[in-house]
């Protein structure tokens, strides 16, 4: 299997607001695909269809050749939402311990997802004590345990310290080498050199789907962020 | 549904209370002093003392597990731990019942803590066994979680779930025999009263204040209110979705 994740004509509408119009990609296995895009663009809401908790309006969403949210999926999948999900009122590792009993896992796997994400100094802290960054990362660990096809998460690296994010995006390049697929989002566009393939999203449209060398080209500057921009205007000229 | 995962669910919920000291004490200790005060209300007149503490030693535990569960399950969705825990092996049912069996374990705590004191410390007689009462309580205690996880999902945010206790809870303890005998009340209100599961709860704890040994009519109490507890269990499973929009 070449693509982990294929998304046909997805369209999907909160309310009576139509939030995605008729996206299509493929996200290649194996690989690190940023998933960018201003804040409101519909990121969250693309993830939410891919790990199957979005109700769609039309189009299909493959993940691992079966359609998005079926049973088999659940062990297969790593799910990082943007507020970290973890309980604030556990400690990390009652925490890393919990998520790795759902996948029938162990304590000394959950030890190795906190330790990798660089809270073995923290173990036995509340989560409700951490900073916002350790917290997100608590939440990272306890999507790792259990060595998941496919890691979706969104905006892990928020708050992070420099150094930190680095270790991160380095951790999640190694786990795409084993074979995992990772889909990161990010809003900002610094993080998105580091992705092996770029979707850039707005207004609830792909506008971009390469990787960050061809959107380089095609755009005519190595800032990704001015590559954005001036991919926008170049569509808002087709449209006008 | 797994065993496995739902003991560990379980686990991870009593880990939680465990953390939360206050809230421990405040479960263990509350009921207890309630009765003490009802002890010092009907100061002389022992038998009074004794119909209401028994029937509140089951009321108490439904209340309370009502509102922390609810409120429990309300967090659940409002911090995402939900959605993400529904992108999991787990199933509907290895949540709910995982709440059920945690918080029904601390019912037992509770229920222990309270009828030791009504009857050691209050002077609380029955002709039937303490032990029937705890069980009672107990079972009284999951099916308020089970209310609980149920009504949880019509309410978005915590003021929404404590109203639900008026709705919810306040019209069974009005009807169930405690204030007006039901045999008295109006045709229609005896209806509505053997609809409600919690008049088959103070009606099995009578059974226990008369009969020295346990009845048929308490048995068949009990599995009723253990019956509507799997079914309001059932119901919230239906009402957990995997996708929202």
């Amino acid at each position: 299997m070449t693509h982990a994740i294929e998304v046909r004509d997805l369209v999907v509408e909160r309310g009576k607001r139509r939030v995605l119009h008729g996206i299509s990609c493929d996200i290649p296995a194996g690989s690190v695909t940023g998933l960018l895009g201003p804040s409101g663009s519909g990121k969250t809401t693309l993830i939410r269809a891919i790990v199957g908790v979005q109700i769609v309006r039309s189009g299909q969403v493959t993940v691992l050749g079966q359609p998005a949210g079926s049973a088999p999926l659940r062990r297969e999948l790593g799910y990082v939402t943007q507020a970290p999900s973890v309980y604030a009122d556990l400690s990390v590792r009652e925490n890393a311990r919990y998520f790795a009993a759902l996948h029938g896992l162990g304590a000394a796997e959950a030890d190795r997802a906190i330790t990798d994400v660089g809270l073995a100094g923290a173990t036995h802290q509340l989560v409700g004590n951490l900073s916002g960054g350790q917290r997100s990362r608590a939440s990272l660990a306890c999507a790792l345990i259990g060595e998941p096809k496919l890691l979706v998460l969104d905006e892990p690296t928020v708050g992070q310290d420099p150094v930190l994010r680095a270790d991160l995006w380095s951790r999640f390049h190694q786990l795409a080498a084993a074979g995992t697929t990772l889909l990161v989002s990010s809003h900002v566009m610094d993080e998105a050199g580091r992705c092996d393939r770029l979707l850039l999203v707005r207004e609830g449209r792909l506008i971009g789907d390469d990787t960050p060398a061809a959107i380089r080209a095609r755009s005519g500057t190595d800032d990704l962020e001015e590559a954005f921009l001036r991919l926008i205007r170049q569509l808002d000229e087709v449209a006008a | 549904m797994s065993l496995r995962i739902t003991l560990a669910t379980a686990g991870r919920i009593l880990r939680q209370l465990r953390h939360d000291r206050r809230t421990v004490a405040l479960l263990l200790v509350v009921p207890a002093l309630l009765l003490g005060l009802l002890y010092f209300m009907y100061d002389g007149s022992g038998a009074t003392f004794d119909r209401i503490a028994l029937i509140m030693l089951g009321i108490f535990p439904f209340v309370i597990m009502f509102l922390v569960t609810s409120i429990a399950m309300l967090r659940e969705r409002t911090t995402g731990t939900l959605e993400r825990l529904l992108t999991t092996p787990l199933g509907k049912l290895d949540l709910l019942f995982g709440y059920g069996l945690a918080f029904g374990l601390a019912a037992t705590l509770q229920g222990a803590v309270a009828t030791g004191a009504a009857y050691w410390l209050l002077g609380l007689q029955t002709t039937g066994n303490a032990g029937l009462v705890v069980l009672i309580a107990v079972v009284n205690a999951v099916l308020g979680v089970a209310l609980g996880l149920f009504c949880s999902a019509f309410a978005r945010t915590e003021f929404q779930a404590v109203q639900f206790l008026p709705v919810v809870v306040v019209p069974q303890i009005l009807l169930c025999g405690l204030f007006v005998p039901r045999e008295q009340m109006v045709g229609w209100l005896e209806v509505v009263s053997n609809a409600l599961p919690l008049t088959y709860a103070v009606e099995a704890l009578a059974q226990v204040g008369v009969a020295p040994d346990p009845t048929t009519t308490m048995w068949r109490d009990l599995s009723i209110v253990a019956g509507a507890a799997v079914i309001a269990l059932v119901l919230a499973a239906a009402t957990l979705r995997r996708r929202t929009a």
